[in-house]
């Protein structure tokens, strides 16, 4: 789950990793507030859960409180569009403003999980406030990384290795290595699955400040950490995504316009893929479970329905243990109450197969039997052609 | 033969009184897996159908000679189970948990670097030497006891539908398994590659991969220089849009890496038989392994 920058920052300050004094405000008014108790300069700072706001607009630089207001009206409420964002953009609500401060260096420090070698990644470099992507492509041997055992914990050979990396000044050692084991501890202690500033700047009087903050906390740990779970900010949310949350689906938008319903996540890739393959685009995915029943079909069709795009559906479930007659009976249900208004293909294989496709057939739906995942992908390109 | 677990195989459940538990031990025991005891704190002396309760994982071990263990507790307690089984000495731990933390999965992971056990998982169907031994949740009909085929997958259903297509075209199967759809897992591929190529009723392997890590491509590599049998790969998520986790944890491309694309290439590269569409997967294991 990821948080907003002005909350990652509450929770460096919690864990003395120094970052600019701030405020956020979600209006015009508040902004201008905000930046008369700071004192000026001021940065003010669009809040949205995506990279790449500077060059997108969404950060800007004011001198004057003139400035000030014209930031704020031209940030709040626009829609910020970044490379991270996609075409559509995301509408800003709430806005960062920060004292401005005298960069003297960019670096960039970031943690990480490695799921290869199964420790925590330190990543740092002295490029900072660049896109960190392109440094690692252009100039890898300006990118420094330290592992770290997470049985033994962070220890002062770590912090060297990544200070002598940066050529870091002598006199900021001291102050730096408190900053990468205060963030490391919050690293640990939050369950994150990323932890990154960028830039993490030298001033002009020689202090370290984290300029920027980005946090990202694995879902999965969240039941241990209730203060992440109100941070929370459903504006940041696909609607049709977040319906499908509420009834435990896992559904993801996209582009196409064949909607698919799947059991397992595997399986579900790998029905979008031959979906493609048979020269149509997958509008979703969407995985019902391992154990799909009739009510977790009929949310999936409502939510598949939900965007206009889809012309077709095709619903590729593997009984297992869970039956295909007793499937095939859900699917049949959901398909009544939910009025279908696009062809539906369903191909079902596994356990009892031919019970559940003699059950589809008398159903009097007009459902598509699929003999096999090959006949049904290329029957639901033909539908949406 | 087989590998991992077989007819021999004296499996514990963890989490046996819970509803999915209990589910899972009586199919497992119903496809004639050897479910000697069960562990549930509190509940010791209590018995699940037959199968004997205990309250900790070594009592269960002492007194039934259990050498694996079947994981089946909620995530927040996972990671708990499995070290609980790794120091009672338990050989083979199959963890089915889906949502186990990643942190929690870190130490795990450097833990069992200086034991014995293997850890199958976590987020995993679990393995099947189909005939003999079953620990996990996939269903055991669509199996084919005898090989000649060894199956490894990332995925649950989608190795369902592999081994069933395999069945379909009279290949049978030595041993299956899921090692899981989460980053930090147990058993990886290279662990069953090794454990199949040296398996002699094993002639040849499916390896099914997905989106995320660089699990497939180091695979790959250790194929080109070690497998003495043919593999066919397929790798699902050609289609999956990045930065995006596509349902199972460890299935995200980030920074443009873990992408299917990279993962076919490596595949091919190393001379491995790789199916394009899932669709043919039966058929072209068929004329690979004839």
């Amino acid at each position: 789950m990821k948080i907003h920058e002005y909350q990652a920052k509450e929770l460096f300050r919690k864990y003395q990793v120094p970052t600019p004094q701030g405020g956020v405000s979600n209006t015009v008014q508040g902004i201008s507030e905000v930046a008369a108790g700071l004192g000026l300069p001021v940065a003010v700072k669009a809040q949205i859960h995506a990279g790449g706001r500077g060059k997108g607009g969404g950060v800007k630089v004011a001198k004057t409180s003139a400035e000030v207001k014209n930031a704020a009206e031209a940030i709040l409420g626009m829609t910020l569009v970044t490379k991270q964002t996609g075409p559509e953009g995301r509408l800003v609500k709430t806005v960062l403003v920060e004292k401005g401060v005298a960069i003297k260096k960019e670096m960039y420090l970031s943690i990480v999980p490695d799921r290869s070698t199964a420790t925590v990644t330190i990543i740092a470099s002295q490029d900072g406030g660049m896109d960190i992507e392109e440094v690692a492509a252009k100039t890898p041997h300006r990118i420094i990384k330290v592992q770290v055992n997470p049985l033994i914990g962070i220890q002062s050979y770590h912090l060297r290795q990544v200070m002598f990396g940066l050529e870091l000044d002598k006199v900021l050692m001291k102050e730096f290595s408190a900053i990468l084991k205060n963030l490391y501890n919050l690293f640990v202690d939050y369950d994150c699955s990323l932890v990154e500033i960028n830039p993490l700047i030298v001033t002009e009087e020689n202090t370290i400040i984290a300029l920027d903050a980005k946090m990202d906390v694995d879902s999965n740990a969240l039941f241990r950490h209730p203060d992440v779970v109100a941070m929370h900010d459903p504006n940041e949310d696909d609607p049709a995504e977040a319906e499908a949350a509420k009834y435990n689906l896992n559904y993801i938008n996209l582009d196409g316009n064949v909607g698919n319903m799947v059991n397992g996540a595997g399986l579900a890739m790998a029905t979008m893929d031959i979906i493609k393959q048979a020269g149509a685009q997958p509008a979703n995915f969407l995985d019902v479970g391992g154990g799909a029943n009739a009510e977790m079909v009929e949310n999936g069709f409502r939510i598949i329905l939900s965007d206009s795009k889809v012309k077709g559906i095709l619903i590729n479930i593997f009984g297992g243990i869970l039956r295909c007659d007793v499937l095939a009976q859900g699917v049949v249900q959901a398909a009544k109450k939910v009025q279908l208004s696009v062809p539906v293909v369903v191909r079902m294989e596994g356990t009892n197969v031919d019970e559940g496709r003699r059950i589809l057939a008398e159903s009097g739906l007009k459902l598509i039997n699929a003999t096999d995942l090959a006949d049904a992908a290329k029957k639901v390109a033909e539908i949406v052609a | 033969m087989s590998i991992f677990v077989n007819s021999q195989t004296r499996v514990l459940v963890q989490g046996i009184t819970g509803k999915e538990g209990q589910f899972h031990t009586q199919q497992c025991i119903a496809y004639g897996t050897k479910v000697v005891a069960g562990v549930t704190p509190g509940k010791g002396g209590m018995k699940m159908d037959a199968v004997p309760v205990f309250n900790t994982v070594k009592e269960a071990k002492d007194n039934t000679g259990a050498n694996a263990a079947m994981i089946l507790v909620p995530p927040p307690f996972a990671a708990d189970a499995i070290l609980e089984a790794v120091d009672a000495g338990i050989e083979v731990v199959v963890c089915i948990t889906e949502g186990v933390p990643v942190t929690d999965m870190l130490k795990v992971k450097n833990y069992l670097a200086s034991k014995n056990t293997r850890l199958i998982g976590p987020n995993c169907p679990g393995i099947i030497t189909p005939g003999e031994c079953k620990i996990g949740i996939m269903p055991g009909a669509i199996h084919t006891p005898g090989g000649p085929v060894g199956v490894v997958s990332r995925s649950g259903t989608l190795t369902y539908e592999v081994v069933h297509q395999l069945t379909q075209v009279g290949l049978g199967q030595t041993t299956c398994v899921g090692i899981g759809g989460d980053p930090v897992n147990g058993t990886g591929f290279i662990d069953c590659l090794k454990a199949f190529n040296a398996d002699p009723a094993t002639e040849a392997v499916v390896m099914v991969g997905e989106i995320g890590g660089n699990a497939e491509e180091e695979a790959s590599a250790w194929i080109k220089a070690n497998m003495k049998k043919p593999v066919v790969g397929f790798i699902a998520g050609l289609t999956a849009p990045p930065g995006r986790r596509m349902g199972h944890a460890g299935a995200i491309v980030s920074g443009g890496q873990g992408t299917a694309a990279a993962k076919i290439e490596a595949m091919q590269q190393c001379g491995l038989y790789v199916c394009q569409d899932l669709g043919s997967l039966g058929r072209l294991c068929k004329e690979v392994f004839s």
